[in-house]
């Protein structure tokens, strides 16, 4: 396996981290132009859209470890994978939240079901959420490895399904009312945007290499415990 | 061609045990019908056909559930899935038995519950039972492959509703379109594709299921 072994030792990730989250909030606040149609509850775009691509990525990054583990047998992907399909799942849960605030602040409502972005979003989470019930009721061993990995295969192909079900589904449950692609970007609202977006890709890698070197620990001490015993 | 007749005798083998047992499909028949009737007073009167349509697609697919729910508990029960493994045989034959045997029972249920359904509700065209067909084979393929994980958890009852929900989401989609939208072509292509698609990836990915 060729991988690219890029170290970055920790407390430097989660520096970068920071450093690019506090930028993005002070170049959305006070450098990106304030949106002509939607005033200033346009912003929440700016850790919305990152937000759920960072979730993507997850999605993406754990689905690519399952396939490791089921093809190659590399060890340890198997927690690799599990910890990024929970960060994904905590940044689904983000999205929704703040999908849901922004569906507030610009149509009046909550919840609507002609936001199709929002929509797959809950059925993703459901089914991620179906991947830790797997997950905790089968016992730990290559039993549960193999079965997480093959249902985390299972939501790469569900993603652009229900997408494409989504789309075909607001043809008879919705005509699409709201577009949320207001008009073109302009040139400041991108840069901020990018930069938000690597943000959250560097806090979402500092929290999956934070939970991965806990549950290593956590896994190195049981061996220890056992060992003694 | 050997791999056929492994898949025969071991749909035959469902089959067989379910004559001899009959704890699945009167189960479903009974079920089904009960939940058409629940349906009636579910619905208030005056809502339109389109309405009750769509709950054809539930009352399908949670009888479904119950009798995927069955599908793999004698075999895990029993040991018999270890004998299986051992076999000399491909492991996707299991999978694929397993599938064609419940597809039998869906469809025999559905023999029954879509006339019941005409009756009791509204007509059906020859576009809800193409749909209803198409989706029987995602539901069997998906469902069946979940249900072998579920039976090896410790809440196997309780998973395998869980597992199977969300990723049957574009099966209803695809079914109340078909049933209800005026171009139900492309609600037909689509349920055929959700088919492929996951067929594929049950097919190839069974082995890691049963083996370790």
């Amino acid at each position: 396996m060729p991988s690219l072994r890029l170290r970055i030792s920790l407390p430097a990730l989660a520096t970068l981290a920071l450093g690019l989250v506090a930028g993005a909030v002070a170049l959305v606040f006070f450098f990106a132009p304030l949106d002509a149609d939607q005033g200033l509850s346009q912003k929440i775009f700016y850790f919305h859209v990152p937000i759920a691509l960072t979730a993507y990525a997850c999605f993406g990054w754990g689905a690519w470890k399952a396939l490791l583990h089921l093809w190659k047998r590399e060890p340890g992907a198997d927690l690799e994978s599990y910890v990024a399909i929970h960060q994904g799942v905590i940044f689904g849960a983000l999205t929704l939240l703040t999908g849901s605030i922004w569906a507030r602040a610009s149509w009046g409502v909550w919840w609507t079901w002609s936001s199709n972005q929002l929509v797959l979003f809950l059925v993703l989470f459901l089914f991620y959420c179906a991947y830790f019930m797997l997950r905790f009721s089968v016992d730990a061993g290559p039993q549960r490895a193999n079965f997480s990995a093959v249902y985390a295969l299972f939501g790469v192909a569900l993603i652009p399904v229900s997408f494409l079900a989504i789309r075909l589904a607001s043809d008879f449950i919705h005509p699409t009312v709201f577009t949320s692609a207001g008009p073109q970007m302009s040139a400041r609202m991108f840069f901020t945007f990018c930069v938000c977006l690597a943000g959250m890709l560097a806090l979402a890698a500092t929290l999956y290499a934070v939970e991965l070197s806990g549950k290593r620990l956590d896994l190195r001490l049981r061996e220890l415990r056992e060992a003694l015993a | 061609m050997s791999y056929t007749r492994d898949v025969g005798a071991l749909a035959r083998k469902d089959l067989l045990l379910e004559l001899r047992a009959r704890d699945t499909l009167p189960a479903m028949l009974i079920f089904v019908i009960a939940t058409l009737v629940v349906f009636h007073f579910a619905l208030p009167s005056g809502s339109s056909d389109l309405a009750s349509n769509g709950l054809l697609w539930v009352a399908i697919l949670f009888t479904a559930l119950l009798g995927l729910g069955r599908s793999f508990v004698p075999e895990r029960e029993q040991g018999v899935l270890d004998g299986l493994v051992l076999a000399p045989c491909d492991r996707s034959a299991i999978w694929l038995a397993k599938s064609l045997a419940v597809l039998a029972f869906l469809g025999l249920v559905e023999v029954v519950a879509l006339p019941a359904f005409a009756i009791f509700f509204s007509g059906i065209d020859g576009t809800t039972v193409a749909a209803v067909v198409l989706a029987d084979l995602g539901i069997c393929a998906v469902g069946t492959f979940l249900a072998a994980m579920a039976a090896a958890g410790r809440a196997r009852e309780l998973l395998l509703p869980l597992l199977f929900l969300p990723l049957a989401i574009p099966i209803v989609v695809g079914g109340v379109g078909a049933s209800v939208a005026a171009n139900s072509g492309r609600y037909l292509a689509f349920l055929a594709l959700y088919d492929v698609i996951f067929a594929v990836i049950c097919w190839a990915s069974f082995e890691y299921v049963v083996t370790e």
